[in-house]
C-alpha cells in the first residue's frame, strides 16, 4: 500500500462520520457485508445462551451423523459432538483470538509509527530498520518460528499473528506522520507553543487515525484467517477447545468418508474473511478522500461530449486559424452537473498570440484542454458549443482524427514540466515519440530530429541532453523540452496552460522570449493561459479575460490593459502593483470599492 | 547499473545479519534449559551435554551469538536429533521441493494477477473487470488450506484427475510429466492469494498512473489510445507493482507451509510443521533462516527490476 | 536596538551517507549572512527559489538551528532563548506559512486552532481567550462565526486571514511572513497585503517578509535584501534598490520581471 496516496482528507464537519456511515451504507457490497458479519458477531457473542449442545461432550454412538440429523442440524464429528455447536464455539474463539490480534497490532505498530515518524532522524532510521528486518521474513514464518519457540496454544498464536503484524502498521502509520510532521500546521503549533507530546496526540493522531482506522479494516480479515491457519496446522487452539482452523484440521483426517465436517468450518471462515474484507473495503472508501472523489475512475482517451444541437461556425470562425463558438463543459458531480465554462466565443487569428486571462476557478484551462477534448472524463464533459479548426468542428470528429490534430496541427504546452514529462523515459524517447506519432519515419530519423528539436529550443549540448530523463534537468530545460516536443510536427497553433507559472521569473524571461522568438519565425498562432497580466502585457496581441467561466471583456492587449472597461477588468488591473508604484499601490487599493473578489474565491 | 547492483548486494548484507541475529535471540528466548528444549524426549544427560557445548551456552550472549553465527558460516546448521542426520543436508532436500512449488506460484501469480489487473483496470467497470473484482474477492478472502482440501475434494476425490498428494507418484512416476501433474493443484492453491493481491494493485496502479499529467502530456502528442496505456502508463504501473510482485515471495514461501502439509508436499513447510510438534528447534531455526535468505533475494532481485525500469531510484 | 540582528549566519544541511562515496556533499542553504530588523519596519528579503530565504526565515523563529553564527531576537540571544524553552520564541515571534490551507490543521475547528497560542503563551483564562478570539477576528476583517467552522470552509485567503489571526494571538513584536501572498490571486493577494500593512502599523509590528515578487516586495517593503545562493547579495532601502540596483543578480532580476506597462522600451524583442 502505497503510503503517499492515502493523503490526509479533507475535515470532518460535525457531520463527517455521518457522511461516512452513508457513504458506507450507500455501497450495497459493503452494507450487506456489514449485515452478515453483524449477524456472526451475534451469534458468536449469545453461544452461552443459545440452545446448543455442549461442544465438548462426546458421544460415541452419535459419531458421524449426516446434515440435518434429528437433534442435531449439522451433524456429528469422528466423536459424536455436535457440529452446529462446535461451529458457533469455534466461531467465538476465531473472532476473538483474530479481533484481539488485530487490535494488539495496531495499537503498538501505530504507536511505533508515530514515534518514530515524528522523531525523525537517527531514532526513525533505528526504529525503521528493525521494523525492516521483521519485514523481511516471509509472514507466516515468523509466526511459526515465535510459536514454535513459546510452545503451540490460542494463545500464543494470538500473539505470534499480533507480532508479525506490528510491522505493517508501524510503516504505514510512519509514512504518514512523517509526512504530517513536516505540514506547515505541525510548525504553526510548534509555534503556539505545544510541547512535542501535544502536538503527536493532539495534531497529528487525529489526521492519523483515519489511516489507521483503514489499515485495521483492510487486515483484521487476514489476522483472522493466519490465526485459523495456525490452529489448522495444530499450533493454536487446542483440543478438547476448538476454533474454526482446528475444526478444519481436524476434519481434514476425514475428508474422503465426512467432507462436510472440514467443508462446514472453512465455509464459515470464508464467509467471515470475506465479509470482513468487502466490510474493509467499504470502510476504505468511506474514509479515503481520493475515492470518495471518484478520482480513480479511468479518464477516457477523449472527453466525453454531449452537445444537444451544435452550433454552426460562421466565416470568420471558418477563416481563422481556431475559432471556439458557444463552448461549454461541466463536471459531474454526485448526480448533479456543475458548468465550469458557460458557452464562450473566441477566434485565435493566423500567427497572432491570443492571452486568455482568469483567476483560479475562471474557467480558462478548462477551455484550454476541452479545445481537443482532454479535460478528463469523468468527470468532464462537453455540453456544448463548436471547436473549429480549418473550417471543420473538431468535435463531430471520431477519436483517431481527434488524436491526428493533437500534437499535429495543434500542439500542447503544460504548466509543470515535472509531472507532465514521463519520468521513467529519456526525454529524447519522449520528443521522438512525438515525432512518430504524426510522421513516417524510423526510430534513427525521430532522434535526429529530436535532438535537432531539442536545438531548435536552445538547450545545450543537445545530443548529450537527449540522454537525459526529466528528474535530470532543471526546471527551465525541462520546460524547453516541452515546448521541443509541441513544435515536433510544425503545428499551427499552440496552446500553452501557463506554461511559465512554475519558474523562476529569470527562467520565464527566457522561456517567454524562446516562445516569442518562434512564434515570428515559423508564424505559429499561439493561445496562452495566465493568471499574470505582466505576462500578458509581455507577449499578447488580444487578451480575453475569463471570470467563472465566462469572458467579460476582450480586445487588444493595449486598450484592455490601458482602458479597461469591465468593472472586473478594472480591479484585477487595480491590484496588479506596478514597479515604480510602491507604496502607492496600497492607498491605490485602499480607495477601490470593496468587492465580492475579496472575500470571493480566492487561492 | 552495475554499480547499482553491487550497492544492492552488499545491502543485503546487513539485512542477513539482521534475520539471523533475530532467530537467534528467538531461540535464546525458549523458557528453561535450551538444550532440554531443543533435544525434548532425547534428551539423555551426554546429548545434553553435548548440545551445551556446541550451542556455547556458558558463554555471553553476544559470544554465544558469534560462534553461531561462525558455525553457520561453515555450513555447520547443528543436528537434527529427531531426524539423526544434519539439519543442513535435511534443509537443502526439502528446499529444492518448495523451491519447484513456490516458484511455479510466483510465476502464476505474476502472469495472472498482471493480466487480470491490466484488463480490469482498462475496462474499468466493464463485464471483464467486474468477473475479475469477484474472483479476486473469493481469492483474498478463502483460506488457502481451505481452498486446497476443495480442489482436492473436487479433482482427486470426485473427477479423480489429479492426484490428492505428494510429488510423485509411488509406482513409476518420477519424470516431469508425473511432477507437473502433482504440482498443478499445490501450485494452483497457492497461487490464488497471491494472484488476487497483484491483480488488484495493478488495478489501482494503473487507474492512479492513468491520472497523471504526463498520460495528459501523451494523449496531447496523438499517440494512440494503445500507446498510451501500454507504453506510457503501464511502464509507470509497474513501477509500484514489481515490489508487491516481490512481496507475493514472502507469501507462496510462507503459504507454503499450509499447502505442503495439505497436498503431503514434501517441502521445507510440511518439514517445519512436523519440526514444530516434535520441538526439534534446530531444524525449525535451519529452516526459517533457509526460507527467509531465498526471501531477502527475490526482494533484492524486485529492486534491481525496478531500478531498471525507473531511473530515479539509481542515484 | 534591532528587533532582529543576524550575524554571519550559516545553515549546512548535511548530505546523505553513502557506503562508496562516504560522506555525501553538504548543501549551504544559508552562508554568512548578516541583516538587521528595525523596529517597526518592513524588511522584504527577495531571492528564486533555492536561494535560500525560507531556511534564513525558518531559523529567525526556531523551527531550524543555524550552524554558525549569531542571532539575536528583541535583543536576547536565541541559544538563550532556545534554552528557556520553546515557548520563549513564540513570545515574542510569530510566522505566517505561505499555503493557508496547509497551515491550518484540517481536523480541527478555528477556535481550536487559536487557542493554544492564548492559553500556552499568553496564558490568558477561558472568558479572556474567547473575548481574544472575537477580536482577533475583527481585527483580520472575519465574521464572528468564523470560530465554529473549520478550515475547509474557507477559501484560500480567508484562510491566509485566519493563519495572520493566529500568529496575532501570541502579541509578538516581530513577524516574519513567508511568502505569504504567492498562493493566492491577484484581487485577494492586494487585499491581504493592505491588511498586513495595516495591522503592522496598529500593533506596531516588525515584519520579515519572504518573497519572490519584486512587485509585491516593493509595495510594502521599507527596505529590501536580495538573496542568491545562500548569500545576500545587496542591501538596500526599497526605493534606492527599485530605482538603482547596483548588484549584476539585482538587475537581471529586476528586468526579468512582466511589466503591466514597460516603461519606454518596447515589448519583448525575440532572442
Amino acid at each position: 500500500m502505497s503510503t503517499q496516496a492515502l493523503e490526509v482528507g479533507p475535515p470532518k464537519d460535525s457531520g463527517q462520520s455521518r457522511t461516512a456511515w452513508r457513504l458506507l451504507m450507500n455501497n450495497r457490497l459493503a452494507a450487506a457485508a456489514f449485515y452478515i458479519v453483524v449477524l456472526i458477531v451475534i451469534m458468536a457473542l449469545m453461544a452461552p445462551i443459545l440452545p446448543l449442545h455442549d461442544p465438548d461432550t462426546t458421544s460415541p454412538a452419535n459419531r458421524l451423523l449426516p446434515l440435518f440429523s434429528e437433534g442435531h442440524l449439522l451433524g456429528t464429528d469422528h466423536l459424536g459432538r455436535d457440529v452446529l455447536a462446535r461451529l458457533v464455539w469455534g466461531t467465538r474463539v476465531s473472532l476473538f483470538v483474530g479481533i484481539s490480534a488485530a487490535l494488539a497490532a495496531a495499537f503498538f505498530g501505530s504507536l511505533i509509527g508515530l514515534v518514530a515518524g515524528y522523531a525523525g532522524g537517527r531514532a526513525d532510521n533505528l526504529i525503521m530498520r528493525g521494523i525492516d528486518m521483521l519485514m523481511a521474513f516471509p509472514y507466516i514464518l515468523l509466526a511459526l518460528a515465535i510459536v514454535a519457540v513459546l510452545g503451540p496454544g490460542l494463545l500464543n498464536a494470538l500473539y505470534a499473528i499480533a507480532i508479525v503484524n506490528i510491522p505493517f502498521f508501524a510503516r504505514n502509520v510512519r509514512g504518514i506522520t512523517r509526512g504530517l510532521s513536516h505540514r506547515e500546521f505541525v510548525d504553526a503549533a510548534r509555534l503556539s507553543g505545544k510541547s512535542h507530546i501535544a502536538i503527536l496526540t493532539t495534531e497529528i493522531l487525529p489526521n492519523v487515525l483515519p489511516i489507521i482506522v483503514i489499515t485495521m479494516s483492510t487486515t483484521i480479515g487476514w489476522m483472522i484467517l493466519e490465526t485459523a491457519g495456525l490452529s489448522f496446522l495444530g499450533l493454536g487452539a487446542q483440543p478438547p477447545q476448538a476454533d474454526l482452523g482446528s475444526m478444519l484440521g481436524q476434519g481434514r483426517a476425514l475428508l474422503f468418508t465426512a467432507p462436510m465436517i472440514s467443508v462446514i468450518p472453512g465455509v464459515m471462515v470464508f464467509l467471515i474473511v470475506m465479509g470482513v474484507n468487502l466490510l474493509g473495503d467499504g470502510v476504505r472508501d468511506a474514509l479515503d478522500p481520493r475515492l470518495r472523489a471518484g478520482a480513480l475512475s479511468r479518464p477516457m482517451p477523449v472527453t466525453r461530449i454531449e452537445r444537444p444541437h451544435v452550433p454552426e461556425p460562421d466565416e470568420t470562425a471558418k477563416a481563422s486559424a481556431l475559432a471556439v463558438t458557444g463552448l461549454e463543459t461541466s463536471f459531474e458531480q454526485g448526480g448533479g452537473r456543475e458548468v465550469a465554462v458557460k458557452g464562450i466565443s473566441f477566434t485565435l487569428r493566423k500567427g497572432e498570440c491570443l492571452g486568455l486571462i482568469g483567476e483560479s476557478g475562471s474557467g480558462k484551462s478548462v477551455t484550454a484542454l476541452s479545445i481537443l477534448g482532454l479535460v478528463a472524463s469523468p468527470p468532464g464533459v462537453i455540453t456544448g458549443g463548436a471547436v473549429t479548426i480549418e473550417g471543420r468542428d473538431v468535435l463531430s470528429l471520431d477519436e483517431t482524427q481527434i488524436a491526428s490534430f493533437r500534437g499535429g496541427k495543434v500542439a500542447y504546452i503544460f504548466q509543470d514540466p515535472l509531472t507532465t514529462l514521463h519520468p521513467l523515459f529519456t526525454v529524447g524517447e519522449q520528443v521522438a515519440e512525438a515525432v512518430r506519432a504524426h510522421q513516417p519515419i524510423d526510430r534513427v530519423g525521430a532522434h535526429e530530429k529530436a535532438v535537432e528539436l531539442l536545438r531548435t529550443v536552445q538547450i545545450p549540448d543537445p545530443e548529450q541532453r537527449a540522454r537525459a530523463y526529466p528528474h535530470e534537468l532543471s526546471g527551465g530545460q525541462r520546460q524547453r523540452v516541452g515546448i521541443a516536443m509541441a513544435l515536433a510536427n510544425d503545428p499551427d497553433i499552440i496552446i500553452a496552460d501557463e506554461p511559465t507559472t512554475a519558474l523562476d521569473v529569470t527562467v520565464q524571461a527566457e522561456i517567454l522570449r524562446l516562445l516569442q522568438a518562434l512564434r515570428r519565425d515559423r508564424g505559429l498562432a499561439l493561445l496562452f493561459i495566465t493568471h499574470d497580466f505582466g505576462v500578458v502585457a509581455e507577449i499578447c496581441d488580444r487578451v480575453a479575460v475569463m471570470r467563472h467561466g465566462e469572458i467579460v471583456e476582450a480586445g487588444e492587449t493595449a486598450t484592455v490593459l490601458g482602458d479597461p472597461k469591465h468593472p472586473y477588468t478594472k480591479r484585477l488591473i487595480a491590484c496588479v502593483p506596478i514597479p515604480g508604484q510602491g507604496r502607492a499601490f496600497l492607498d491605490a487599493i485602499r480607495a477601490l470599492p470593496s468587492a465580492d473578489t475579496d472575500r470571493g474565491r480566492g487561492a | 547499473m552495475a554499480s547499482y547492483i553491487a550497492k544492492r548486494l552488499f545491502a543485503a548484507i546487513p539485512v542477513l545479519l539482521g534475520l539471523s541475529m533475530i532467530v537467534f535471540l528467538i531461540m535464546a528466548m525458549i523458557p528453561g534449559d535450551p538444550a532440554t528444549a531443543i533435544l525434548g524426549s532425547y534428551a539423555t544427560p551426554e546429548n545434553v551435554e553435548r548440545l551445551n557445548r556446541s550451542l556455547g551456552l556458558d558463554k555471553a550472549l553476544p559470544q554465544q551469538y558469534l560462534a553461531w553465527l561462525g558455525n553457520l558460516l561453515h555450513g555447520d546448521f547443528g543436528r537434527s536429533y529427531a531426524l539423526n542426520r544434519p539439519v543442513l543436508d535435511e534443509v537443502l532436500e526439502r528446499f529444492s521441493a518448495t523451491l519447484i512449488l513456490a516458484g511455479t506460484a510466483l510465476i502464476l501469480c505474476t502472469v495472472f494477477g498482471l493480466l487480470a489487473g491490466i484488463v480490469s483496470a482498462v475496462r474499468q467497470f466493464g463485464w471483464v473487470d467486474r468477473v475479475v473484482t469477484f474472483f479476486v474477492l473469493i481469492g483474498i478472502s478463502i483460506p488457502s488450506f481451505f481452498l486446497g482440501l476443495l480442489l482436492i475434494l473436487l479433482f482427486a476425490v470426485q473427477l479423480r484427475i489429479l492426484p490428492a498428494s505428494g510429488m510423485y507418484a509411488i509406482y513409476g512416476g518420477g519424470d516431469l510429466a508425473d511432477l507437473l501433474k502433482h504440482l498443478l493443484l499445490p501450485a494452483v492453491t497457492l497461487a490464488v492469494v497471491a494472484t488476487g493481491v497483484v491483480a488488484r494493485l495493478t488495478r489501482t496502479a494503473m487507474l492512479e498512473v492513468l491520472r497523471q499529467d504526463f498520460i495528459r502530456t501523451a494523449r496531447a502528442k496523438g499517440l494512440s489510445e494503445r500507446k498510451v496505456i501500454y507504453r506510457h502508463a503501464l511502464k509507470a504501473a509497474m513501477v509500484s507493482v514489481v515490489p508487491v510482485i516481490g512481496l507475493q515471495a514472502g507469501f507462496v514461501l510462507g503459504g507454503a507451509v499450509y499447502i505442503e502439509t495439505v497436498f503431503q508436499w514434501p517441502g521445507i513447510g510440511a518439514m517445519l510443521v512436523k519440526a514444530i510438534s516434535t520441538r526439534d528447534l534446530l531444524l525449525v531455526q535451519g529452516g526459517v533462516l533457509f526460507v527467509a535468505a531465498a526471501y531477502v533475494f527475490v526482494n533484492l532481485i524486485a529492486d534491481i527490476v525496478q531500478a531498471v525500469l525507473d531511473p530515479r531510484l539509481k542515484t | 536596538m534591532d528587533a532582529i540582528s543576524v550575524t554571519n549566519l550559516t545553515k549546512t544541511f548535511a548530505g546523505g551517507w553513502s557506503l562508496f562515496r562516504g560522506r555525501g556533499h553538504e548543501v549551504r542553504a544559508v552562508r554568512d549572512v548578516t541583516l538587521a530588523l528595525r523596529p517597526g519596519e518592513t524588511l522584504a528579503v527577495v531571492g528564486e527559489s533555492g536561494s535560500g530565504k525560507s531556511t534564513l526565515a525558518r531559523m529567525m523563529v526556531g523551527l531550524e538551528k543555524p550552524t554558525s553564527g549569531d542571532m539575536r531576537i528583541a535583543g536576547k540571544d536565541a541559544a538563550a532563548l532556545r534554552a528557556e524553552g520553546p515557548r520563549a520564541f513564540g513570545r515574542v515571534i510569530q510566522y505566517v506559512f505561505q499555503d493557508p490551507v496547509s497551515s491550518l490543521n484540517p481536523r480541527k475547528t478555528i477556535d481550536a486552532i487559536l487557542d493554544p497560542p492564548l492559553r500556552l503563551l499568553k496564558g490568558y483564562d477561558k472568558v479572556r481567550r474567547r473575548a481574544r478570539m472575537k477580536e482577533l477576528m475583527d481585527a483580520v476583517q472575519m465574521p464572528a462565526n468564523t470560530l465554529e467552522r473549520y478550515p475547509h470552509e474557507f477559501s484560500g485567503g480567508q484562510a491566509q486571514r485566519i493563519a495572520i489571526a493566529r500568529a496575532l494571538a501570541a502579541e509578538p513584536r516581530i513577524i516574519v511572513l513567508d511568502e505569504p501572498v504567492s498562493a493566492l490571486d491577484v484581487s485577494v493577494q492586494a487585499q491581504t497585503l493592505l491588511l498586513l500593512e495595516d495591522l503592522r502599523a496598529e500593533f506596531k509590528m516588525s515584519y520579515l517578509f519572504i518573497s519572490h515578487d519584486l512587485a509585491v516586495v516593493e509595495s510594502i517593503s521599507d527596505r529590501v535584501a536580495v538573496m542568491y545562493s545562500g548569500e545576500i547579495v545587496e542591501t538596500a532601502s526599497a526605493e534606492q534598490l527599485f530605482r538603482t540596483p547596483r548588484h549584476e543578480y539585482t538587475k537581471r532580476l529586476l528586468s526579468s520581471a512582466p511589466r503591466l506597462k514597460p516603461p519606454g522600451r518596447g515589448r519583448l524583442e525575440g532572442g
